[in-house]
């Protein structure tokens, strides 16, 4: 059997103590129990304190368990918080950039929509909240594999479709496209899944900074592309929104 | 939300701008429109629910207005703009909370009376003698009950010392929240204006909807001095220039929160209709320049008046409980987290299994009006679970959606075209699909969620010219998404069927009464 860690097996001891129902211990009582000196017992508390696995009560000076413990068991983010609290954003990036808006999560081997606000134009638009997009082509699906792992082994497993002359499909070129898109913070398609049409993403954090979802808009590559580079004033307006959707996402989780 | 926006204000261009004051139920705020119609910065401050009784609820109007200043100029620090950039001010308001206040030094005489509050509910009774709730309804367009503004003053008159005989020799003044603010704005006891739009008197119950004027008969058989009442305005007209801090900038919009989403919404076109989905929901539809009277339990309003253009009047259906019963999921039920979970437990499912959630919670309204009703849950079978019942939860708002407009159809003779939505709920996408199935009709939610205060800054933009039409406002009104209809037409009419008869269930619960 391999080493184990004593500090790991500590930690866990003073977990499972306090663990069930309405338990309150304090330091010398958890030191006691564990058969440990209370400084030693003391460094574990205050380390786990630190991670929010326990929380001390103010009044009492006791310890029990702490939120973040339940919310390990649940803590992936419901997709229809996220577009509720995405709301107000995205509708005001539709405005700011007069394209369309879309709001993805990793969904199995791709990107699912899970939200969506029309181009401000009047045009004849369907709503496609539901529909999927690949990983390795898209904006958003580049921004969810830059920054998820679980994303990225998805699109380096599975098949890579080319959907135009521009879709990059090797192993090389998706990897340098994932290093560029961590290195500036957002990610482009250059008709690299549609013909004629160009998209920017940026990443969606939540208050542990964990990777939830991307924003972007899509529009026809003449409006989105200046040349060959994407526009700045449009790129500034996508990544301001992806960090105000975060933002509101960390201050006030429920 | 406003941190953003201010980081966006740059985008703007340097204005001119119009400001909107909301004075709400639980909040005032201020927000500063650009000529697009974006927002450029938002500031708001709740103020206290003063529950004396079970049933009272009142407002103390001194903290409102101070907090409608801080707003005011809180919002203009934000846009990082000064009154000389503002065109003019704009007042929405929470409809039918009433005040009395001293002419010579602005004090009010007693607490707001807020719209909820129930007090005057014998008093109602009372006053229907032996023709019933109907008693005004052909004159003002409204049922004797307890939210309407006539009943509120009279308690007030019977019950605060002395003041029956002020308000005779003309020392007091009555006015719903539009007319507190403005004549505050205007100069308060140094000439401030004593006046309400159009929109907001038609929810006194004292302003009879063929002359657009008080009704003397109606005040007299009330017992309300007719010296209280505020002069009777347009809904987009300068009433009066500010003093003070503002000084200058001209007042020059009033309409009530429903009416003035319904114009932010631009439902300028007879049968044009409008559904705020909050905790309750209230849908208006444009019934045009006629008052239409209501035979299915409608309230008949006025939609607004642009200066002295013809008045415009809507037909106007509440649902009691929408937004709340998603509320009672998560917190009585604790069946999901938050409310945005209910979608995603009710798309676990294909339908609601047989299931049906009438929530009559304090019995039927619109259409039916059942006091005796109470809620219910009606097709149990061992095959449902907690998924089929959200899927229920959400239908129970859908349905009763289509009541209304069915009601609304069929006392106007209008066809709903679309429906346009706003309000938080809009952010649930399964919700706003099954209204279009159900009402097999388009649903629309605008880019601008903010319709309420939009509604009031057009009204002003309008009076000072800032925006030149309602056509020109309708070319800002862009749309960010729109759900169309799925379900075939049996399966509506088997599901409608159904809630009909789960509907039948509520009623005739309560037996007597007390």
């Amino acid at each position: 059997m391999a080493r184990t860690i004593q500090s790991l097996e500590r930690a866990a001891a003073v977990l499972r103590l306090l663990a069930g129902g309405e338990r309150r211990l304090g330091l010398s009582e958890i030191a006691t129990a564990l058969d440990l000196a209370k400084g030693t017992a003391h460094g574990l508390i205050r380390t786990l304190q630190q991670e929010g696995f326990i929380e001390q009560d103010a009044a009492t000076g006791r310890y029990q368990l702490g939120a973040e413990l339940l919310r390990l068991g649940n803590s992936y983010l419901d997709v229809h918080e996220l577009r509720a609290r995405a709301l107000v954003w995205t509708d005001d990036l539709a405005r700011s950039s007069g394209e369309s808006v879309y709001l993805g999560v990793l969904h199995q081997q791709g990107v699912l929509i899970v939200h969506h606000v029309f181009r401000p134009d009047d045009s004849r638009q369907v709503l496609e909240v539901g529909a999927m997009q690949p990983l390795h082509s898209t904006a958003l699906g580049k921004v969810l594999t830059a920054y998820d792992p679980v994303a990225l082994s998805e699109a380096l497993d599975g098949e890579r479709q080319a959907f135009t002359e521009r879709t990059v499909t090797g192993e090389d070129g998706l990897e340098a496209a994932l290093e560029l898109t961590r290195g500036r913070g957002w990610a482009s398609d250059v008709e690299e899944t549609w013909d004629g049409l160009a998209s920017v993403a940026a990443p969606i954090h939540d208050r542990r900074a964990m990777p939830v979802g991307a924003v972007g808009i899509t529009g026809a590559v003449e409006r989105v592309c200046e040349g060959e580079d994407l526009r700045p004033l449009l790129v500034a307006a996508v990544r301001d929104t992806a960090r105000a959707v975060s933002r509101d996402l960390g201050a006030r989780r429920f | 939300m406003s941190d953003t926006h201010e980081t966006h204000a740059s985008a703007h261009g340097g204005g001119p701008f119009i400001a909107a004051i909301d004075q709400g139920t639980t909040s005032s705020r201020c927000i500063v429109f650009d000529k697009d119609g974006r927002i450029v910065a938002v500031d708001q401050k709740e103020h206290e629910q003063i529950l004396p009784k079970p049933g009272w609820v009142e407002h103390d109007a001194a903290e409102i207005w101070t907090n409608v200043q801080q707003v005011v100029s809180g919002a203009m620090e934000k846009a990082g703009i000064t009154k000389q950039d503002v065109l003019a001010l704009g007042i929405t308001n929470q409809r039918e909370t009433t005040l009395l206040w001293e002419k010579a030094t602005g004090k009010p005489v007693h607490n707001a009376i807020v719209w909820q509050d129930t007090r005057t509910d014998a008093l109602c009774k009372e006053l229907g003698r032996n023709v019933g709730q109907d008693r005004f309804r052909r004159e003002t367009g409204l049922p004797l009950a307890s939210y309407f503004a006539g009943p509120k003053i009279r308690w007030l008159l019977d019950n605060v010392d002395g003041l029956r005989e002020r308000a005779e020799k003309g020392e007091i003044l009555f006015g719903t929240m539009d007319s507190w603010v403005i004549w505050n704005l205007t100069g308060g006891p140094n000439g401030g204006r004593h006046v309400t739009d159009v929109t907001n008197a038609s929810r006194t119950m004292l302003m009879n909807l063929h002359t657009m004027s008080w009704d003397e008969k109606i005040c007299s058989s009330l017992g309300i001095p007719m010296a209280l009442l505020p002069e009777i305005r347009s809904s987009a007209e300068v009433y009066g220039e500010a003093t003070g801090d503002l000084a200058g900038l001209p007042v020059a919009s009033a309409l009530g929160d429903q009416q003035a989403a319904l114009f932010g919404q631009t439902c300028f076109e007879e049968g044009e209709a409008k559904s705020t989905y909050g905790t309750g929901t209230f849908l208006l539809m444009n019934t045009g320049h006629e008052p239409v009277n209501s035979y299915n339990g409608l309230l008949t309003t006025v939609g607004y008046r642009i200066g002295d253009q013809e008045p415009v009047f809507a037909l106007e259906g509440s649902i009691a409980v929408t937004g709340s019963l998603v509320q009672w999921m998560r917190d009585q039920m604790g069946l999901i987290n938050s409310a945005a979970e209910i979608e995603t437990l009710a798309s676990s499912v294909e339908d609601n299994g047989g299931a049906y959630f009438v929530p009559a919670f304090s019995g039927l309204f619109a259409p039916y009006w059942r006091s005796d009703a109470r809620g219910v849950i009606a097709g149990l079978t061992r095959y449902v679970t907690k998924a089929h019942l959200a899927r229920a939860v959400l239908e129970a708002t859908a349905w009763q959606t289509r009541e209304i407009v069915d009601a609304m159809q069929k006392d106007s003779e209008v066809e709903l075209s679309s429906l346009k939505v706003d309000g938080g709920m809009t952010a649930n996408n399964l919700l706003m699909q099954t209204i279009s199935d159900v009402l097999d009709a388009p649903v629309v939610r605008p880019m601008v969620a903010e319709t309420t205060c939009l509604g009031a800054a057009y009204a002003a933009g309008l009076a000072v010219g800032f925006w030149s039409d309602t056509d020109e406002l309708r070319a800002n009104w862009k749309r960010a998404a729109e759900w169309t209809p799925r379900m075939d037409a049996d399966t509506r009419e088997r599901e409608y069927r159904n809630w009909l008869k789960a509907v039948e269930r509520t009623m005739g619960w309560i037996e007597e009464e007390n």
